[in-house]
């Protein structure tokens, strides 16, 4: 796995801060909502680890939380603050609460007429309480609502109903003045739909167009917090502000992104201290000062310090040089050597940066050129190509930021002619008409319409993540996950691309070709030794060492001349 | 008997042998100075990468003859062995560094034959594969007709001879854009015979300036090696075998080795070399070694690490089946250009399989035609943790005898993109947007600084363009800083020549827009640029101040923390007189250091150099009011090699023209330097 070293402050440290509130009523709905929650709580502690959580009942029969409101119980487990990182144990503990729900919290039925215990105002005040951590300059504060009663205060009547109803709404909205945001997530049953008009509209002050939006969303966030992926989410972070400096002597302030880069499954802390000590291999005595580099140079060692190593390697400025531009055409598929980086104009050091650049984004798109600039970063000093992006809107958000796509350009150091290695004297065979057209009708069977770059989810990554959850949380069964990456079997059976399929077979290969044919002619051939040799293949290198130590034999070399000197001595 | 020595059996060795043909006859002398830099770059560069390596050199178009072939059979005339095949050495590059101008008109053929016969009585049948003939010539003059047959007839026995020996031959043809005087007819005929030569196993490109020509010439034969043997599958009923191999890598300078000193100085045979011994030990019980294998790996889950043992990650690891699996064609459109991820790789047909190359034929030529590209699921190798996604993109070949394949490309997954929101251009306020005429001018800079214009051939194309680190590293590692020469400058520069072309268009576009500096923006905030210098801990100190300078603030009125552009000078003085830390002093020094740095870094065709004077000057005051005349004295002898490594000496010739000297003992008694010596310094380039 690359790792890459703009991402170093990739890590979350600002908190969000969720909040979790349950109106417990009818068991179905409670189990949903836990349900949800515990799925929610697992993505968010692999997702964005350092966001904090709490997680509040109301309407229960005991009460703990720090005002000492009734009906409002705060759960939490040892170790941790009320508002905290989630933790395995509180995740293991959460799954584990159904059965022990009833015993340990109870529940009570809402608000009653006669008493003036009003849980939802008690337990919109403790939420508010506890989100009192951290400013909101720098977390995002959430209170997530789950209730299945759409109508609270329905038993109540006349004036205590609406002064209930009122104060209520006014803790709601002080809350909101204070930065905090209030999230409904209505349980609706099956044969009464939630109303969200009655009461909570005017606690959340939806009004209008808002209203009628939330009606239709309600159900598709519920299932939305369910189906999230497990994917490390990273704030927008510019990872270097540039200047771009355009021939005439205008230089502009740029910044960079990292949008594309490879996911590795997080940091490996080893559970065992390292000690690392330097030898002389001359005469093996211990060395004590960071060594001094040297190579060699017609047959002299030439000596570098530390300090020479760095400032050899700095040949440029850290500037972005225009140098030209040229057609999109001249763009090969195989000039890359890395991810992309995104560049974006700022004004905030040198007003007109933008200007400049959107005039500059229009003519490249325009006139489908892409610019050549000399990137002079320091430790990577490269040619690389501006491509102009124009922004791409679908219905639910951006898909493409209008900006660039800085490419890195590879040098002809970098390029292998390969093509020609296998050149042979005759001329290469190519693919008659009648080939190419049955390899046409192939392509169209086999469309994948609308693909789109990162529809799938890293197989890899995903199973490291459940079983990662599983080891931390005990569960007995590593949960499986689909491997997306898969063929469509299903879809390369069907008739028309069977026949698509054999019928380029045919054309291409002839009619009595046997693909297996040399295959198993293979494995008769195959002789007792090469199984032998193709068991200890599988075997490592330290392995294969192993058995050459304890038979005294020499163990220099390199893997295959390992595994001919094991067979030759296994021989004897 | 040195030679003898260096002529080492090399029988079964990995390293290259390579003659260079180098045409030096009268039409070459225009380009000689170039092709010597060029070569002695590639023999520099082969000193580092392939110590082993053999070269020999032979010039053609010489008014003498020295060759064996002239001596055994006669003819081959001004044809001159320069340098026997031997392991590269400094004598080479001497060799190359001073290539003799010839006044006869060259032959390549009789320098290529001459060439191959070196190579056949140096290695007989050995070293197939590593041999190779490097010809650089401008072909413009004709050759010899041959005494029976034709030259066609010639030159394809010569060719079929290389191909037996295994031999390879690179054509570097030299033509810059002003062709004069030649006459078209030999070129043609020298096109043509090049061509047959080149049409077996070897390549030719043709040149036309010194930059391409250092990209053409390669200077480290790599022996692919296949990341991928086996069967690419679109469905279980159709599978072509295929090789897959690297067809970008970044290059990278050879590590430097760590070095130990403490062999005695007598010990001619000490490898110098340190080794690195690791020792594990167990946390909860420090006194407990722990072997290597048995290292339990931690992951963060929430605040937590998990272990997980080698044992346990085995057991339930991915593991996908090794194999290449197609998912399915989309329209090419449907993938960006910016997602793809790595270096790019290969597909061929299995080599030899007629059958395979057919099919990878058909389907790029399909895809061609129908702007389709293909999306595959790979797995390398057996054993692999994780799969690929990536797509294959048609390489339909242009060369007769090279095989069709397809280029492929990592794509992300979907954990990979970051879905970062941008505001829309159109949403930004009206100051932001471009007016017509601003387009326009726009539109004409993006037109006219053309690098790839149709009649001509194409700037800076990868293939062709060296890696300007590397070469300079390459030059002579005893030498420092490395020394940008006017050729590698065309990469990292733009070209004055197209510059020049269009300077009105260039105006005009700079005339069209304003740039100027956030007025509203604290200074504080500014950033801090960066050092030449760069050491941490100046860094740290810069940090320090301005948490002092946070303290400070409430105390005071707004006060100079940071160097701006328009008074550096007066800034510089306030900051140096401020009296709530000792610190600024030290600061304002520093931060005067960086901004004149950062000045003579910006700086073209000199339009900073009256500011760095005054900058210099203001400096030069201060320190000698704050007697500390060596910092100024060190800065400037510093700035002075600053300048000379990068080829700014007109600078130090500026400064020394307007008496910037440096403090001398009458000035400031603290000084070390001496009334006579104060003035010779900034003249004088200390290495």
């Amino acid at each position: 796995m690359d790792i890459d070293p703009e991402d170093v402050f990739g890590d979350e440290d600002d908190p969000e801060n969720e909040f979790y509130q349950e109106d417990q009523k009818c068991v179905s709905h409670f189990e949903a909502a836990i349900n949800s929650i515990s799925v929610s709580l697992k993505t968010q502690i692999i997702n964005r680890s350092y966001d904090e959580v709490a997680i509040c009942f109301f309407n229960t029969k005991e009460k703990k939380n720090l005002q000492d409101l009734i009906g409002v119980y705060v759960f939490n487990v040892p170790e941790r603050e009320d508002l905290d990182r989630p933790t395995a144990r509180l995740i293991k503990e959460f799954d584990r609460l159904q059965e022990s729900f009833s015993k340990q919290i109870g529940s009570k039925y809402g608000i009653l007429p006669g008493t003036r215990d009003n849980s939802l105002y008690n337990a919109l005040w403790a939420a508010q309480a506890l989100l009192r951590k951290g400013s909101t300059k720098t977390a995002d504060k959430r209170i997530l609502l789950f209730t299945n009663e759409d109508d609270p205060f329905g038993d109540m009547k006349g004036v205590t109903k609406l002064d209930l109803m009122r104060t209520t709404i006014q803790r709601a909205k002080d809350a909101q003045d204070l930065g905090i945001s209030i999230e409904l997530l209505p349980l609706s049953k099956p044969d009464d739909d939630f109303n969200v008009s009655t009461f909570y509209a005017d606690l959340l002050g939806l009004e209008g167009n808002d209203l009628a939006e939330f009606k239709a969303l309600a159900a598709e966030r519920f299932e939305d917090i369910k189906d999230q992926l497990r994917k490390r989410m990273f704030r927008k972070r510019k990872v270097r502000r540039i200047n771009f400096i355009i021939p005439g002597g205008k230089s502009i302030e740029l910044n960079t992104y990292a949008v594309v880069r490879p996911t590795n499954p997080g940091n490996i802390t080893w559970l065992d201290s390292a000690e690392r000590s330097f030898f002389c291999s001359d005469t093996g005595a211990l060395l004590q000062d960071p060594p001094k580099y040297f190579q060699t140079y017609k047959s002299e060692n030439i000596m570098f310090t530390a300090n020479e190593v760095s400032d050899i390697k700095r040949v440029s400025t850290g500037h972005l040089r225009l140098l030209g531009f040229k057609p999109l055409s001249c763009l090969k598929d195989y000039h890359n050597l890395r991810p992309s980086t995104f560049v974006f104009p700022s004004d905030e050091e040198v007003v007109g940066s933008t200007c400049i650049f959107i005039a500059l984004h229009r003519s490249m798109l325009r006139l489908k050129r892409f610019a050549v600039a000399f990137y002079g970063n320091s430790t990577h000093p490269q040619l690389v190509a501006l491509i102009a992006q124009d922004e791409i809107m679908s219905p639910s958000g951006q898909i493409e930021p209008p900006g660039m796509h800085m490419i890195y350009l590879p040098y002809s150091d970098d390029i292998r002619p390969i093509e020609e290695f296998h050149t042979d004297t005759n001329l290469a065979p190519r693919a008659s008409e009648d080939q190419i057209k049955s390899a046409s009708s192939l392509l169209k069977r086999i469309d994948l319409k609308n693909f789109s770059v990162c529809q799938f989810a890293n197989p890899a990554l995903q199973k490291h993540y459940a079983v990662l959850q599983a080891l931390a949380l005990d569960e007995d069964e590593i949960p499986d996950v689909k491997d997306e990456t898969l063929p469509d079997e299903e879809g390369l059976a069907r008739p028309g691309v069977v026949k698509a399929l054999e019928e380029l077979k045919i054309c291409v290969y002839g009619e009595n070709f046997k693909q297996e044919d040399d295959d198993t002619m293979g494995s008769q051939k195959t002789s007792e030794t090469s199984n032998k040799r193709k068991a200890l293949k599988e075997l490592t290198v330290s392995e294969l060492k192993h058995y050459l130590n304890v038979h005294n034999q020499p163990v220099g070399g390199k893997k295959e001349a390992l595994i001919s000197r094991i067979l030759t001595h296994m021989g004897k | 008997m040195r030679g003898v020595s260096h002529c080492k059996v090399t029988v079964g060795v990995k390293e290259e042998s390579l003659v260079l043909l180098i045409e030096v006859g009268p039409s070459m002398h225009g380009v000689l100075p170039e092709v010597e830099k060029v070569c002695c770059l590639l023999a520099e560069k082969k000193l580092i990468y392939g110590k082993y390596d053999e070269v020999g050199v032979v010039a053609f178009g010489t008014a003498d003859t020295k060759n064996d072939l002239t001596v055994e059979v006669g003819g081959y005339e001004n044809v001159t062995v320069l340098r026997d095949i031997k392991v590269v050495d400094g004598a080479l590059v001497d060799v190359l560094h001073q290539l003799p101008r010839g006044s006869a008109c060259g032959d390549f053929l009789d320098a290529v034959v001459v060439g191959m016969d070196m190579m056949i009585k140096k290695y007989k049948e050995t070293n197939k594969g590593k041999k190779r003939l490097c010809l650089i010539t401008n072909a413009v003059t004709p050759t010899r007709l041959p005494y029976e047959g034709t030259k066609e007839d010639q030159v394809k026995t010569v060719a079929a001879q290389m191909m037996a020996h295994g031999m390879k031959m690179d054509c570097v043809v030299v033509r810059a854009q002003k062709d004069w005087d030649v006459d078209k007819k030999i070129v043609e005929e020298n096109d043509f015979l090049l061509g047959l030569l080149s049409h077996k196993s070897s390549s030719k490109v043709y040149v036309g300036n010194a930059t391409s020509l250092l990209g053409a010439l390669r200077t480290r034969n790599i022996t692919p090696v296949t990341t991928y043997r086996g069967e690419f599958e679109l469905s279980s009923i159709m599978k072509i075998k295929v090789w897959v191999y690297k067809k970008t890598c970044e290059e990278k300078f050879p590590t430097l080795k760590k070095y130990s000193d403490k062999a005695p100085p007598t010990d001619k045979f000490a490898s110098h070399e340190i080794k690195v011994d690791y020792e594990y030990r167990s946390i909860g019980d420090p006194n407990r070694v722990v072997p290597p294998e048995q290292r339990i790996k931690g992951y963060r889950y929430g605040p937590q690490v998990v272990p997980i043992s080698s044992a346990e990650w085995e057991a339930v690891k991915f593991k996908p089946e090794k194999g290449l699996k197609l998912l399915g064609f989309t329209d090419a459109s449907n993938i960006m250009r910016h997602y793809y991820m790595k270096d790019v790789n290969l597909f061929i047909a299995e080599p030899g399989n007629t059958k395979a190359i057919l099919a990878i034929s058909a389907l790029a030529r399909a895809m061609k035609e129908m702007n389709k590209v293909a999306i595959v699921r790979c797995v390398w190798r057996q054993g692999q943790t994780n799969v690929v996604i990536g797509v294959l993109t048609p390489n339909v070949s242009a060369n007769d005898n090279v095989p069709d394949s397809f280029y492929f490309n990592v794509l992300p997954f979907a954990e990979d993109v970051r879905e970062f929101q941008f505001p829309s251009f159109s949403n930004l306020p009206s100051s932001m947007q471009p007016n017509e005429q601003q387009q326009e001018a726009a539109d004409k800079l993006v037109q006219m600084l053309d690098l790839a214009p149709a009649d001509r051939e194409e700037v800076l194309p990868p293939d062709l363009t060296p890696n300007p680190a590397l070469e300079l590293r390459s030059k002579d590692p005893s030498a420092n800083i490395p020394q940008i020469d006017e050729t590698l400058k065309r990469i990292t520069e733009p070209n004055p020549e197209l510059l020049h072309q269009n300077t009105a268009v260039i105006e005009e576009f700079c005339r069209s827009f304003e740039l100027k500096e956030n007025p509203k923006l604290k200074k504080s905030s500014r950033r801090i640029r960066e050092k030449p210098t760069g050491s941490s801990e100046e860094g740290e100190g810069v940090a320090a101040a301005g948490q002092a300078m946070d303290a400070a603030e409430y105390t005071s009125q707004v006060k100079v923390e940071q160097l701006g552009d328009s008074n550096t000078v007066q800034e510089f003085e306030a900051m140096m007189s401020r009296r709530d830390s000792p610190d600024w002093v030290r600061k304002a020094f520093q931060s005067m250091k960086d901004k004149i740095y950062s000045l003579v870094e910006d700086s073209v065709e000199g339009d900073t150099y009256q500011k760095i004077l005054e900058c210099l000057v203001a400096l030069r005051r201060g320190c000698i009011c704050k007697q500390e005349p060596e910092q100024f004295n060190d800065f400037l002898r510093h700035l002075n090699k600053f300048c000379h490594e990068r080829h700014l000496d007109s600078l130090s010739d500026f400064l020394a023209s307007n008496n910037v000297m440096l403090i001398s003992k009458s000035e400031e008694p603290e000084s070390n330097v001496p009334d006579t010596e104060a003035r010779v310094l900034p003249l004088k380039n200390e290495p």
